[in-house]
């Protein structure tokens, strides 16, 4: 087979880190190659680079044999390069048809021929296998189809060679058995994939060839049937890691949080948490599956009192605190890992001595009233950036200049170092590498232990299935079931996450 | 336009227009002061519907532009300089001096626009802190210019205030100005004519085609654009200069539409009306035009009342006082940017720099 | 990205960051606007380095010069101040000038109206207290109510606090001209009546105009910076300010907190008004306060928000308007160069990346953080 894209010695040096350090890649005609490598490895700086959105500083690619320089994404679209980016690139205003001829418009005189787009989305979609309305609005699609719109966008744009950016986060496990169903008949057409990955089972299950990245270098080439699972682990971290987490089984004990019937509208005002209830003990972990979007960030908002509740009730150590301020909230001891930690959990701008005292500024021994000790504030800094092993040159470096791991370090160490009862963790390792997981991993199963009631949201089921007790599946804003994590299974969890209820909701 | 934010526009111009109607009717017929209201409320809208649209183009871009009032001021001095430059020293004829006049105006509010946009396109200053420095900007220099220009002995124009050119003659809409009574409308000036045709071509631009779908693109997702090559900063650039030129438009309405002069500080707040107006408008031309016409009406309003001073009702004496009936259009103002009569979406990047 | 990420060590004899950011590049901006300015003058045929030297001799030539500039910077460090902290708090306040105008009002009509309202006399410092802590009052409400409306209504506060200032100029144009207008037949002009002398707030020494204004001035200065840096509020302003959603997750009541930002400010703003009228005018005259407020958001900037920066910058833009006079006396420039001057400053300062832009200084992005978009 002829190879039609190559990376020749690839460098790429960002602020502080060298991305990509003489990265060599290549891709033949009609085959999937995965690129493996967890978080921050180089992976997605490598295809950017070939996409034309970064110029790299140094290497060389050729297309079908032919060296090329890119200085944008139009030079890499006209020599046959598409890409489906890990965030949609995809503007929810517009419909599909508008979205998909976007840069490469058709127009009638000066007005934009809407009609002739229509029909060859229709076309290219059927080819596929599906139907897409070129008329709906991206807003108003699912992300497993708005993920197949960006499928067409390339198409359209005649794509031969398409990068795929970790495009199963999203999805279901069915949805992903459909992805790379589309994935085989592309390859068959002759079409050639680049699929990015850092989950090891479905590389196995979908490569012809695998490529590993760590540390912004290759640091091995392989074939499904020459390696295994755990070899992959161990080549992706360049150490031993252990696929499962260690944990003890856990000893309920008396209800810290009970919902009932609890309704929360999102800021459309539609129903976003639809007549949810849920009890967590102390010293269990509920764990919350489910596909993105399906109303795990606006529950989790109302029980941490930042959204408003329009139905029902939170029970907070028998307390009602539906509608109650963040503030009292945490004070009857919730601890609350954000969802979006940058957003939300951290102020960026503001050292990491400020940040360790964010909810906690105005009690003792910080503040007795109206003046701040920051003297008290620094100790406790050093305290903690000892204890969670934060890498920090010191306390009063500024929060956004740490890694996304040391980052959620300084949340967890500030959320986990008073006297709680409930801890919610909002997807707590997104985007992190596997040491600052395992760790985090660690610290969660710890408070557990020591009896505190764990409810943690997730949309990586793999991460869902090791940590919890028991498992509640969220969608379209209902529980549809809460089982027991030792009854639970990758393919029943999915099927859930689906909307497909065989047996009756326990 | 969603109909609750119609019925309100349309509310306010007819409550507006029955106080005066009610107070002027002892003097003249109500017919012809429904007339007369119209034409002023259509004229005095023009600045606001110009500015609004400056907001749009630049706005729909992604580029917050709160130094509209800035670019108007600065345009409008610009504007009647060139006007009166020509006029009296190179004696050219008042109708040809006032076209160069908006000419220049128009020139003058691009290069703010490619300053806002060098600002905060390229060096990705706070948006709302450059057009700030626009605003300021533009009282400094054309508060210095005025006095060096227009006050100092040894200027060119000798220390006096020259003989001005006048305004720009009104221009009858053939057939509809021929309706009796109500014709008078369709009697306006250039600009406020152009005013209303471009909101009819900015609406095609920006929604009917490829420039205009682009645009939006850059204001909503840059991103997005950028990984189909779109050049994010060159359709900024484009549409802040387009809005600059539009505002630069609006700012010819003071000195060449409107009155023949220039006094510092003219544009008394109307680049910021127009923001609230595109706000209200919901970041459409035609919304737009609407909002403007209600401050418009306001407007209107308080002229007409000042007419009729002299026969305002007792009971309703705090109208005797233009300060008190000149608050309206703020109030109005306020009172739209709560968002009572219907929240608003902005552009989801509006006002966010673009960082590859 | 690896566990080891963190921030370079840079080892080399460069500033500091923190001192380029607040005094590298202020400077930098100044001096490239007086450059600039320069131009403008020799462009007007005027000579700039005796343009400049007469400035500098009216700022500082003399003890009565040097007075005079403490006079014009007192109110400039109470709306500077006031401009500081609501950039703090993620504000702002464009407002300055109609909230001290109506501190001003406020002052004045307690400082001439009351003793006649009580039919009594107050005791000279309970009178000058009245007046000042009237004015304050009047501003913060004034600055309150945008405040007010962005928290509840996402009601943005550039435009609001602009229309406020509408609002004010044409509410006191009505004062002025109508219920407080000052009933001496002589008078034409839209002003209050003289406050009363209990109201007055002495000079300093008697044969200069220097006040307890100024002194007042800087001890708010310090006041502002306490209550940031130092106190629970502040903390709540700042992280507010910093970051909404972080602010709110960490339990601070954000909408109270920006109403309390704003009615400070406003509070600033108005005394800036309130001392002018007991300290030097002893009355409030229309078109007083039109200017302040851009000068104030000038300030603000250029002192890059901290209270010692803003003192820094009111005496610098203190000395420009007070050298000024001097300088039209002496080479005919006209003193509206100032303006030109201190907009270019303005524009160098506020886009600090258009100084480091010219001099090619790398930024250590520390990037200034306004709520975006309109609205909720």
């Amino acid at each position: 087979m002829s190879i039609v894209l190559e990376a020749h010695g690839i460098r790429k040096q960002f602020p502080g880190v060298l991305a990509n350090d003489d990265v060599s890649f290549d891709l033949k005609k009609g085959e999937i190659h995965v690129l493996l490598g967890e978080n921050g490895a180089g992976k997605s700086t490598l295809m950017n680079v070939l996409y034309g959105l970064y110029k790299p500083d140094g290497g060389e690619i050729r297309v079908n044999g032919q060296a090329i320089s890119m200085s944008s994404p139009r030079d890499a679209i006209e020599h046959g390069i598409g890409m489906v980016h890990q965030h949609f690139m995809l503007i929810p205003v517009f419909t599909v048809a508008e979205n998909i001829m976007l840069g490469m418009e058709s127009v009638r005189g000066l007005a934009l021929d809407e009609k002739v787009v229509a029909e060859r989305v229709r076309e290219l979609s059927r080819d596929l296998g599906m139907e897409l309305d070129p008329n709906a609005y991206v807003h108003d699609l699912s992300v497993g189809v708005q993920q197949r719109v960006e499928i067409v966008k390339a198409l359209y744009r005649k794509a031969e060679i398409l990068i795929l950016d970790e495009p199963t986060a999203v999805l279901t496990p069915q949805e992903v058995e459909d992805l790379f169903k589309i994935m085989h008949d592309l390859t068959n057409r002759g079409v050639s994939i680049v699929f990015i990955t850092h989950k090891l089972k479905e590389v196995l299950e979908v490569a012809d060839r695998i490529t590993v990245m760590r540390g912004g270098k290759v640091v091995g080439s392989t074939t499904p049937s020459e390696i295994s699972e755990a070899e992959l682990a161990n080549l992706m971290v360049g150490r031993e890691v252990s696929l499962t987490v260690d944990k003890a089984a856990a000893q309920p004990k008396e209800t810290v949080l009970e919902v009932s019937n609890l309704r929360v509208l999102d800021n459309l005002g539609t129903v976003a948490v639809d007549d949810v209830s849920l009890t967590v003990q102390a010293g269990e972990i509920l764990g919350i599956a489910g596909v993105q979007g399906n109303g795990q960030t606006e529950l989790v908002r109302a029980l941490t009192g930042l959204a408003r509740v329009s139905g029902g009730s939170i029970r907070l150590d028998g307390q009602e605190v539906a509608n109650a301020s963040p503030r009292r909230i945490t004070e009857l001891g919730s601890a609350h890992i954000p969802e979006d930690r940058q957003k939300d959990g951290l102020v960026l701008p503001f050292p990491v001595m400020d940040n360790l005292v964010l909810n906690t500024y105005y009690l003792p021994p910080f503040s007795q009233g109206l003046v701040v000790h920051w003297d008290r504030a620094l100790e406790n800094a050093n305290q903690r950036i000892e204890q969670f092993d934060i890498r920090t040159p010191s306390a009063m470096t500024h929060v956004g200049t740490l890694s996304g791991g040391n980052q959620q370090k300084v949340i967890v160490a500030r959320e986990l170092s008073r006297p709680i009862k409930l801890l919610i963790a909002s997807q707590p390792t997104r985007g992190l590498d596997v040491g600052s997981i395992e760790y985090i991993h660690g610290q969660i199963i710890k408070r557990r232990d020591e009896g505190v009631a764990v409810l943690l949201v997730s949309t990586e089921l793999d991460e869902v299935l090791q940590l919890s007790d028991r498992i509640a599946v969220m969608y379209r804003g209902k529980i549809l079931a809460v089982v027991p994590a030792a009854e639970a299974t990758k393919e029943s969890i999915g099927l859930l996450m689906a909307g497909i209820t065989e047996k009756k909701p326990a | 336009m969603n109909k609750r934010r119609f019925y309100f526009i349309a509310a306010i111009i007819i409550l507006l227009y029955l106080i005066v109607i009610l107070i002027g009717s002892a003097q003249i017929s109500p017919l012809v002061l429904l007339v007369s209201l119209l034409a002023t409320t259509i004229s005095v809208a023009t600045p606001l519907t110009l500015g609004a649209l400056s907001g749009v183009f630049c706005e729909r871009a992604g580029v917050v532009n709160i130094g509209i009032e800035g670019m108007m001021l600065t345009s409008a001095f610009f504007g009647w300089f060139g006007a009166v430059f020509l006029n009296t020293i190179w004696s050219v004829p008042p109708l040809a001096s006032l076209l160069f006049g908006v000419l220049v105006a128009i020139i003058i509010g691009g290069l703010l626009g490619l300053l806002h946009a060098w600002l905060s396109v390229s060096l990705k200053v706070d948006q709302v802190i450059g057009g700030t420095v626009i605003n300021i900007l533009a009282i400094g220099i054309t508060g210095f210019l005025n006095r060096q220009l227009f006050f100092e002995k040894n200027s060119i124009f000798g220390g006096q205030i020259p003989h001005a050119p006048g305004v720009l003659p009104r221009i009858s809409i053939p057939f509809l100005v021929d309706i009796p009574v109500v014709g008078k409308v369709f009697e306006q000036q250039p600009i406020a004519v152009a005013a209303i045709v471009l909101v009819i071509v900015a609406n095609f631009v920006l929604f009917r085609t490829r420039w205009g779908l682009r645009t939006r693109a850059v204001g909503e997702h840059p991103r997005a654009a950028d990984t189909i090559g779109i050049n994010v900063y060159k359709m900024r650039y484009w549409n802040v200069i387009i809005g600059g030129m539009l505002a630069g438009l609006a700012g010819a309405y003071f000195t060449i539409e409107s009155v023949p002069s220039f006094e510092p500080l003219m544009t008394n707040g109307r680049g910021f009306i127009s923001l609230a107006a595109m706000i209200f408008g919901n970041w459409t031309p035609f919304g737009a035009w609407a909002a403007a016409l209600v401050f418009g009406a306001a407007q209107a309003f308080q002229i007409n009342l000042q007419q009729f001073r002299a026969v305002i009702p007792p009971e309703w004496a705090f109208l005797q006082y233009s300060y008190v009936v000149g608050m309206v259009p703020y109030i109005l103002t306020m009172v739209i940017l709560t968002g009572v009569i219907g929240k608003t979406v902005a552009p989801a990047a509006d006002g966010t720099p673009y960082e590859k | 990205m690896s566990e080891e990420q963190g921030p370079k060590k840079t080892r080399s004899f460069k500033l500091p960051p923190q001192l380029v950011n607040t005094g590298l590049v202020p400077l930098l901006a100044v001096l490239t606007s007086m450059v600039v300015g320069g131009l403008i003058i020799a462009a007007a045929g005027g000579n700039p380095f005796a343009a400049y030297a007469g400035l500098f001799e009216g700022a500082f030539g003399s003890l009565n010069a040097l007075s005079e500039t403490t006079v014009w910077a007192s109110p400039y460090i109470f709306a500077g101040l006031a401009v500081a902290v609501g950039f703090k708090g993620g504000l702002f306040n464009i407002g300055a000038e109609g909230q001290l105008a109506f501190g001003a009002v406020a002052a004045a009509w307690i400082g001439y109206a009351l003793p006649g309202m009580l039919g009594a006399d107050i005791p000279a410092v309970l009178h000058v207290i009245l007046a000042v802590g009237g004015g304050m009052l009047a501003g913060g409400i004034w600055a309150a109510i945008p405040g007010f409306l962005k928290a509840y209504t996402g009601g943005h506060e550039v435009i609001n606090t602009i229309m406020m200032n509408y609002i004010a100029l044409n509410l006191t144009s009505f004062l002025l001209n109508g219920p407080m207008k000052d009933p001496n037949p002589m008078n034409v002009v839209a002003r209050t009546p003289l406050i009363v002398e209990s109201a007055h707030l002495p000079p300093v020494f008697p044969e200069f105009r220097f006040h307890w204004g100024f002194i007042l001035a800087i001890g708010m200065a310090v006041l502002v910076w306490w209550l940031l840096w130092k106190t629970t509020l502040g903390f709540e302003i700042r992280t507010t300010g910093a970051n909404l959603d972080a602010a709110r997750y960490a339990g601070v009541n954000v909408k109270r907190t920006i109403i309390v930002t704003m009615l400070f400010s406003g509070i600033l703003a108005g005394m800036a008004g309130a001392i002018e009228v007991t300290a030097l005018n002893y009355r409030h005259e229309l078109g007083f306060a039109v200017g302040y407020g851009f000068d104030a958001i000038a300030i603000a900037l250029l002192g890059k928000n901290h209270p010692a920066g803003v003192v820094l910058a009111s005496l610098l833009f203190a000395a420009m308007r007070n050298g000024a006079t001097r300088m039209q006396f002496l080479t005919q420039i006209p003193v509206d160069v100032i303006s030109v001057i201190q907009a270019l400053i303005l524009l160098f300062v506020a886009a600090d990346t258009v100084v480091r832009y010219i001099y090619r200084i790398r930024s250590r992005d520390e990037r200034f953080s306004l709520t975006r978009g309109w609205g909720k």
